[in-house]
């Protein structure tokens, strides 16, 4: 089994936690586990865990500045802070009100990527409808170069310069 | 509708039917949905939930999704009843755990859901038995444009759909097949299996057993990056890549048992019905351990054509008359979803201890694998 945290190394240490009859489960290695200041005997939970690793991100205040870290949601009254220590936000508004802090953890949950790509609702304005296209076709196009595949390519750079 | 009257039978989902049913048993995908000015669940107080579960309750019971539809309010339901939904499906252990006002929209037929107020305001779910991921990418994808034209969801051109945790945002899809994989646990090699489905970023979970090894063997595999690829390319992902790589795992193990190891799989066939056939207490987890060795033994005799003593014995259970039915996939799936601790409970009337759960299950088991 492979560690959780760092992708790499062979799991050696599991951490079983049990929360309102919900079972979860952390496997990391024993590097990334001493990184945490979690050993094999020591009774950290996975909840205080994940804040250390959330909260060891350079996301705070050497990338961000105190500003963000302080700020708060007006919709939600929402902070980073609780970010951290729930794991989930508070409303739509904080993707805007957060977003420099949030992009780095979205590219990690989400393979590198932070662009959406894929259905959008009828009702939005034609504006978003088309951003989106474009950022999918940017990324088909993308992928078309790096595959060497140049007729494709075209034909999508063609696709975009009739939508702009 | 009242849940005893689906209680007493299995649901669709898991009949044993449908394409590469040998190993796929189902397939399921979920869309997480938010409404926009609307707080997300976990932050709401009861009054704003409220709200919302009244504006998605209305817009849902509206629709015509085919079928007949059952709304139940899961803050008024008993512990036994969400347990029992759970075991089927057909919501989420968060929402069934979950507190204060929500509730569930589900098709009589089974293969559909809307969470309502889980971690998310909405999530839908299509589930359907086989290996059918299209079907249900199709199906959901037409109900959620249909509840779209009647609410306005939150959504960011850069993000996509907005979800309560960020690991779920952007299409917000969750795609899953349910695997029967017991040859690749017999032989050895589950952990392997699983150690290259995760490094394909997928999600693995073990289900109906404790831990991430599923006594049952089944496991179920999802995406888990949700941003940046579109919709139809993580389907076409599962149904190109995903799920034929990891049959062909299971297949192979399940040729090699056969030329290899045929005494050993004959022993745990033999064992497991005399157990079944025998015993009086019996644990869900031994049940669903035990089942899981019948079920192989008659795919294997089904799709792969093999004959073994002992899988000869198994296919004979339960056709000793000239009307009586051979024993089906579908006799050993209910045998395994009717016995489940809820499921027990809800269909017996009333709660009972785990030794009381142990005798009648025991009971139901023999009872169906010795005919009179
Ligand atoms: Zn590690
Ligand atoms: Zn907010």
């Amino acid at each position: 089994m492979q560690c959780q945290i760092c992708n790499k190394r062979t799991a050696t240490i599991h951490l079983t936690e049990i929360n309102d009859g919900v079972r979860s489960e952390m496997h990391i290695c024993e590097t990334c586990a001493a990184e945490q200041g979690v050993t094999a005997q020591s009774q950290m939970s996975i909840n205080e865990l994940l804040s250390h690793l959330l909260a060891s991100q350079p996301s705070d205040d050497e990338m961000f500045g105190p500003s963000e870290k302080d700020q708060v949601c007006p919709s939600c009254g929402f902070t980073l802070d609780r970010l951290r220590k729930e794991g989930s936000l508070g409303c739509p508004a904080d993707y805007k009100v957060f977003e420099a802090a949030l992009v780095p953890l979205i590219e990690r949950a989400h393979n590198g990527k932070s662009t959406h790509c894929g259905k959008v609702p009828t009702k939005v304005p034609t504006d978003t409808k088309k951003f989106v296209e474009l950022s999918t076709l940017r990324r088909q196009l993308e992928e078309a170069v790096k595959a060497e595949d140049y007729e494709l390519a075209a034909r999508l750079r063609d696709q975009m310069k009739q939508m702009q | 509708m009242e849940l005893r009257q689906i209680s007493r039978d299995i649901t669709d989902w898991f009949s044993g039917s449908g394409p590469m049913s040998d190993i796929v048993v189902s397939s399921r995908i979920r869309l997480a949905r938010n409404l926009a000015g609307h707080r997300f669940p976990g932050s709401c107080s009861v009054e704003e939930k409220a709200e919302i579960l009244d504006v998605l309750k209305s817009v849902l019971l509206s629709l015509d999704l085919g079928d007949e539809v059952f709304y139940l309010s899961l803050d008024k339901e008993s512990e036994l009843a969400r347990s029992f939904l759970v075991e089927r499906h057909l919501i989420s252990r968060h929402h069934a755990m979950a507190s204060g006002p929500r509730g569930a929209v589900i098709t009589k037929n089974e293969s559909f859901t809307a969470m309502l107020l889980e971690e998310d305001a909405l999530r839908l779910q299509v589930l359907r038995s086989g290996c059918r991921l299209s079907e249900c990418a199709a199906q959901i994808d037409k109900i959620d444009s249909m509840i779209e034209e009647r609410v306005e969801y939150a959504f960011s051109p850069r993000f996509g759909y907005l979800t309560a945790c960020p690991t779920n945002v952007g299409t917000g899809i969750r795609v899953s097949v349910m695997l029967h994989m017991p040859a690749l646990k017999m032989t050895g090699q589950i952990e392997k299996c699983l150690a290259a489905a995760k490094d394909m970023n997928l999600a693995v979970r073990g289900l109906f057993g404790e831990g991430t090894e599923a006594a049952s063997d089944l496991y179920q595999i999802s995406n888990q990056v949700t941003l940046g690829v579109s919709e139809q390319a993580i389907v076409s992902e599962f149904e190109n890549v995903i799920i034929p790589e990891i049959t062909e795992y299971e297949k192979a193990a399940r040729k090699q048992l056969l030329t290899k190891q045929a005494e050993a799989l004959d022993d745990k066939i033999a064992r497991a019905m005399a157990l079944l056939q025998n015993a009086h207490l019996i644990s869900s987890q031994e049940a669903l351990f035990l089942l899981s060795h019948l079920r192989l033994g008659l795919n294997m005799h089904e799709h792969m054509g093999v004959s073994t003593p002992a899988i000869e014995r198994l296919c004979a259970l339960g056709a000793p008359g000239p009307d009586r039915h051979r024993l089906s996939i579908r006799t050993i799936n209910r045998l395994f979803m009717l016995t489940l601790p809820a499921h027990l409970q809800l269909n017996y009337g009333q709660p009972l201890d785990a030794t009381r759960r142990d005798a009648l299950r025991a009971r139901i088991i023999r009872e169906a694998l010795n005919p009179q």
